[in-house]
């Protein structure tokens, strides 16, 4: 028999330790096991869209009309007014976010800083319904009034778009912000020690060096832009339109689900399942870009190591 | 240099290096540097000369980088920094309200502790400077000649359009002498352009500064009592008060300094009691 001698520095056991151990990596997982369950039931229901006898792939994505009803799946219109959309926001919130986020690191005194921060991030946390509302009731007219009653429909994409920007500008700005801070210090020195103005500094040392971090910032923006639902529900127009005037009506691919998903289609029809194969498309979308500016932030993080 | 000085009238056999006539680039005359309301230094008055190395050694927090940085004004850039006393630029008081630090920085150069080289490729780097100065000569030249002054020319002449950041830490440092350089300055501040290299490095940027003395006033700030005899010309040894505010203690050429200190302080500092 063999007395088991206890070691003075033996390994305790420590369940406590192990339990929340164990319940931290149970709730990771269920993360990913969501993620997945989307993935597989919009694959699953995609499936069942593409498998009908009326679709075929090659009519779907290059097909100029999209009537679901009368058996045209072609997706090219929806498309087109997300871009249309994504892009006008983008020429707004890019511009605007980048100087917003350089005037915040590179100019403002604390001071101004310390307003317009919050200020910002109030903007961040307003609803887009509400924002959904503001394009109906402020932009539109106001872009009517601009441009003439009879060029700019009711519902519009420009419209849509604009107030996207205005809504991915909070992000655009905090997130290029934290990019063009993460630029050495050291290198704000060396460019003014060279006999550097203030400006030179910013913009041929400071926002290239920022380059990668700055373009996965646009990238992230411009998922969340064609991922944007509600406003383009309410302002862009709830019907298919492929049209490259952004003052007409046009339905993007989230306002199509939208529509449909909240409608009186029945299930199992061709329509319901077609919002499922539009889903996985946007998600493919939406995922590809996350993942680019994920692999070009990293880039930038490596730089200078 | 025309002139003879009195010594050289008096004392035909000493050596022309010793007795050359200094001319005087810099004038420091009662400078203190304050941040808010924390004195940093008080009371520095000394002279810089052309051609010359000036090292400036010390204890931490003796104010040498301080007193480094205040003379191409970086230490504008610090919040709350300020300064009275005159520091004189060929006469001109850097200090003087009509004075645009920009200028002054395209005249006065600096070379930092930590190698920064921009994150463009090593011709970029060095044309970066000249490019806001608005020169309009021939580029690639500038950049050999840059790069030449600095001797780093051959290690790279075949990589220009490499991004900076993959050389060697030397190499880095090497290369933000030759950036300053392209400036063309007439002073190179340098803080401890050589504290994060190894011995080697170390060893080339010295040879680089003693070279670099033919055509430019050197102001180098270093740790390294060693490497300011061998490089310098002139040291400025600086000690803290029991307030922590930096003065100047002993302000001599480098050999007379370190043979024949006039002060106790000083004699203990380059005998290594402390520091």
């Amino acid at each position: 028999m063999k007395i088991a001698i206890e070691h003075p520095f033996g390994k305790k056991m420590r369940i406590h330790e192990r339990l929340i151990e164990a319940t931290l990596f149970g709730f990771a997982l269920l993360s990913i096991v969501i993620t997945l369950g989307i993935a597989i039931i919009l694959i699953r229901e995609s499936y069942l869209f593409f498998s009908d006898p009326e679709v075929e792939l090659w009519g779907f994505l290059t097909g100029k009309e999209w009537q679901p009803m009368i058996g045209r799946f072609g997706f090219l219109p929806l498309l087109n007014a997300t871009l249309t959309t994504s892009v006008i926001a983008m020429a707004l919130g890019i511009p605007v976010g980048l100087f917003v986020a350089v005037y915040l690191s590179e100019y403002a005194s604390d001071k101004t800083r310390g307003i317009l921060k919050p200020v910002l991030e109030v903007l961040a946390g307003i609803p887009t319904i509400v924002y959904g509302y503001f394009a109906l009731t402020f932009m539109t007219p106001l872009l009517r009034s601009i441009f003439g009653m009879e060029t700019v429909q009711i519902y519009n994409t420009a419209s849509a778009g604009l107030v996207i920007g205005i809504l991915v500008l909070p992000m655009i700005a905090t997130m290029a912000e934290d990019a063009i801070g993460a630029v050495p210090k050291e290198l704000r020195l060396a460019a003014y020690a060279l006999g550097g103005t203030k400006m030179e500094t910013t913009f041929k040392v400071v926002i290239p060096a920022a380059l990668s971090g700055l373009s996965a910032t646009f990238l992230l923006a411009l998922s969340r832009a064609i991922g944007e639902t509600m406003i383009v529900a309410l302002a862009a127009g709830a019907g298919p339109n492929l049209t490259f005037s952004p003052f007409e009506a046009a339905e993007t691919i989230t306002g199509y689900i939208v529509r449909i998903s909240g409608g009186d289609v029945s299930y199992n029809s061709v329509d319901y399942n077609s919002i499922f194969a539009l889903g996985l498309i946007l998600f493919l979308i939406t995922f590809t870009l996350n993942m680019i500016s994920r692999k070009i932030s990293r880039m930038f993080h490596q730089e200078y190591e | 240099m025309n002139s003879l000085s009195l010594a050289q009238v008096l004392q035909p056999g000493v050596e022309q290096s010793e007795s050359q006539v200094k001319k005087t680039v810099l004038k420091l005359e009662h400078v203190n540097i304050h941040y808010g309301s924390f004195q940093a230094v008080k009371d520095a008055t000394f002279d810089i000369y052309e051609k010359h190395v000036t090292a400036f050694i010390g204890p931490s927090g003796c104010g040498k980088s301080t007193v480094l940085r205040s003379i191409n004004r970086m230490n504008d850039m610090i919040r709350g920094s300020w300064i009275d006393g005159k520091i004189l630029f060929n006469g001109h008081d850097l200090y003087d309200e009509q004075v645009d630090p920009v200028l002054i920085r395209r005249r006065i150069g600096m070379v930092f502790q930590k190698p920064n080289p921009f994150p463009k490729s090593i011709y970029e780097n060095i044309a970066w400077g000249a490019r806001i100065n608005g020169f309009k000569g021939d580029y690639d030249e500038l950049v050999e000649q840059s790069l030449r002054q600095a001797a780093l020319w051959e290690e790279v002449k075949d990589k220009l359009k490499q991004n900076a950041l993959r050389l060697s830490g030397g190499q880095q440092q090497r290369l933000c002498i030759a950036r300053t350089i392209a400036v063309q300055p007439e002073v190179i501040l340098m803080d401890e352009p050589a504290s994060a290299l190894d011995p080697i490095a170390t060893g080339r940027i010295e040879e680089l500064i003693l070279e670099l003395k033919n055509n430019y006033t050197i102001v180098i700030v270093t740790h390294n009592m060693g490497q300011a005899s061998r490089v310098s010309d002139h040291t400025a040894f600086f000690m803290v008060d029991d307030k922590r505010t930096g003065y100047l203690q002993e302000y001599a050429e480098t050999e007379q300094l370190f043979l024949n200190p006039q002060h106790r302080k000083t004699e203990e500092y380059i005998s290594g009691k402390f520091g």
